[in-house]
């Protein structure tokens, strides 16, 4: 089909057979060559890298102090109870749905298209509920008794109130930690097993077969792996739309003008896939490009992303209009005044950023032309990063700080604190993304011989004994290899 | 059981293709032929393998279900016992077999242990981890993970004749024919 857009209508461009699939992406892990700092990439890659490594660092010092002094030192307070702790969690949670939805709801929907990003897309989703379950966790003010929060028999015979939004909480963060992990792992097994096969390094041989549990790709075996991918992908498909909306329950289940709508639930999960897209397309953009991944992650695959990230973000402002509808049609003066102080009150600016980076900006998305510019793709992600981020501003203290009662008014101003630690999360992200592409295939290197096989073999299904003989030193659109 | 005959020192005769179609092809010549013992190894899922192998099985899928079940129910057993029973408190006027609060961690329980049954449960049937398997003396086998395709007709199928199994898989048109031991410590 010939596209207006003027990609080749391709999920993998180029001239390609299994060999060189499994070398392309093989390659970034098994030759370490390419991470040497003296190489471009690898200039790249350790600056990126370093980037991280200070985010750690500056984290390690902040949850120290933290840890040390109490919660004290950031800029919650009262009437402002929850701040920039709260808002970074769910920033970081909405994050991570972008990579279940890639593997789980594309899956379900048989997207071919799914399987260049999604081990990608996966690894995120991992590193965003990491650097998200910090803030509740140091939140409690007392992290070492965070186990609290679980049901165990106990001394104090106490045990959690499971009527309340904040347990539900705990049980959906942490079920939906444990199954993103282990569909990525099942996920990686056979990558692990053909590294294991390529590497030359002895040390790398031992590692990767350690991994790959001594996977041989049986028939047998792969079915067994088939259905139980199939049904985790079903499995993790309400499981990734009741978190986002579990997460909305904290506030939608409270009383506080501004947070107690029905709208919030479906609003949330729209807005954590629109976040999460956008921060796929901020990692991707730059590293299939280092990487010279361009024949897997095509222009085919950023266009559908924008279009994605285009419709959740019009959903997200459905319901900003639906909150201003409520205001109105309620009749009650507390939301109304909610509304009117979350526009014009002391906080009014964060409620315009939120208009322009949510609302106005990504509409650029329209234009087939733009969604073929990468770098207008790359600013629009970070517009949308920012409006995500100031959407959670405006929900969480622009919400608390004024409530019903004048008398108990107040202003939230964040500290040092809460800076850097924010700063010291996007660096716990970057450090494990980073070692991510490093040490494990960023790419699915099965699904895409499988893609290769249903996309390209299938057609000529009865010529293949010719069609499957091509040179491995075959030319590639993506351009030269060195 | 384990140690009951004196096992064969060849593991099997293996061929080897470059097209899933071929391997396809020789799966099912193999199943017509009366061989039961046999085992296909591919890069990727290839769909129709086990069919053409004769082979199926459900068991992953119906551990899966059940252990969902029993998440559910013991989510749901946990939450009633704890606020009816062993904490009972009196939150917001709400009666205390309050069922509809306990949906959501009903549901989390149900998806958790479904989940970590689906991969536990895979690899535990498929017999993983596994140090090592004979397959992998397979001439070239290392390829069998990048983009070749084997067959192999394990010497403990009734049928199997070393001479005649190699005529056999000679025929279906495989790149090359050879022959695996089986590891010196299982003899």
């Amino acid at each position: 089909m010939p596209s207006h857009t003027g990609y080749q209508d391709n999920l993998i461009d180029g001239q390609h057979n299994y060999e060189t699939i499994t070398d392309r992406i093989g390659t970034v892990v098994l030759d370490q060559s390419k991470f040497n700092p003296n190489s471009e990439v690898g200039k790249k890659w350790i600056n990126a890298f370093l980037f991280g490594f200070l985010g750690v660092n500056v984290l390690m010092l902040v949850i120290g102090w933290l840890v040390y002094q109490g919660i004290g030192i950031w800029g919650n307070n009262q009437p402002s109870a929850w701040g920039f702790d709260i808002i970074n969690f769910v920033w970081w949670i909405g994050i991570g749905h972008a990579g279940t939805l890639i593997s789980a709801i594309l899956l379900l929907m048989r997207q071919k298209w799914r399987m260049s990003i999604n081990r990608f897309a996966e690894a995120m989703t991992i590193f965003a509920v990491m650097c998200a379950g910090l803030f509740p966790l140091l939140h409690t003010g007392r992290p070492w008794a965070a186990y609290w929060l679980f049901p165990y028999p106990n001394w104090l015979a106490m045990w959690p109130n499971f009527r309340s939004p904040l347990v539900w909480d705990v049980f959906a963060v942490s079920t939906y930690f444990t199954i993103s992990l282990l569909f990525w792992a099942l996920g990686l097994i056979p990558d692990l097993a053909t590294l294991r096969d390529r590497a030359k390094s002895k040390i790398a041989k031992i590692l990767y077969g350690f991994a790959a549990m001594g996977w041989n790709g049986s028939a047998k075996h792969w079915h067994r792996y088939e259905q139980a991918y199939l049904i985790l992908g079903g499995l993790s498909t309400p499981l990734v739309l009741s978190v986002h909306s579990i997460v909305s329950f904290d506030f939608a289940v409270s009383l506080l003008p501004g947070w107690h709508t029905t709208v919030f639930p479906p609003y949330f999960v729209a807005g954590a896939v629109f976040a999460g897209f956008a921060m796929v397309l901020t990692f991707a953009i730059p590293v299939r490009k280092w990487y010279k991944l361009e024949d897997f992650i095509t222009m085919r695959h950023i266009d559908w992303m924008c279009k994605i990230m285009l419709a959740t973000g019009l959903i997200v402002c459905y319901g900003y209009g639906c909150e201003l509808f409520y205001a109105y049609y309620s009749g009650s003066p507390d939301e109304k005044f909610m509304i009117m102080n979350r526009m014009a009150g002391p906080y009014g600016w964060s409620y315009v950023l939120l208009i322009v980076c949510n609302l106005a900006i990504p509409q650029i998305l329209w234009s087939p032309k733009m969604r073929q510019n990468l770098a207008v793709v790359w600013m629009v992600s970070q517009a949308v990063s920012i409006g995500m981020w100031l959407e959670r501003f405006v929900i969480i203290p622009v919400s608390l700080h004024r409530d019903f009662l004048p008398s108990s008014w107040g202003m939230y101003v964040p500290t040092w604190a809460d800076f850097s630690m924010f700063f010291g999360t996007i660096g716990l992200f970057f450090f494990l993304m980073f070692l991510f592409l490093r040490f494990l295939p960023m790419i699915s290197i099965f699904e895409m011989r499988e893609l290769y096989h249903r996309d390209k073999e299938a057609p000529s299904k009865n010529s293949h004994k010719h069609a499957h003989h091509h040179e491995p030193a075959a030319v590639t659109a993506g351009g030269d290899d060195q | 059981m384990i140690h009951a005959a004196p096992k064969n020192p060849v593991f099997g005769l293996v061929a080897e293709f470059s097209h899933p179609d071929d391997l396809l092809h020789a799966a099912e010549q193999a199943t017509k032929a009366g061989y039961k013992k046999v085992e296909a190894y591919s890069p990727f899922p290839v769909h129709g393998l086990t069919e053409a192998l004769d082979w199926h099985e459900s068991t992953v899928p119906w551990m899966i279900f059940l252990a969902g079940i029993a998440g559910g129910l013991g989510g749901f057993a946990l939450e009633t016992w704890v606020a009816v029973q062993a904490y009972p408190h009196n939150i917001g006027g709400r009666p205390l077999f309050s069922w509809p609060s306990f949906i959501p961690v009903i549901f989390e329980c149900t998806v958790l242990l479904a989940g970590v049954t689906a991969v536990i449960g895979t690899l535990a049937i498929n017999g993983l981890p596994r140090p090592h398997h004979p397959i992998f003396g397979a001439k070239n086998f290392d390829r069998a993970s990048q983009d070749k395709f084997f067959l192999c007709i394990e010497s403990s199928d009734e049928k199997f004749d070393v001479s005649e199994t190699t005529k056999f898989l000679e025929g279906l048109d495989a790149d090359s024919v050879s022959s695996v031991r089986n590891d010196e410590d299982d003899l």
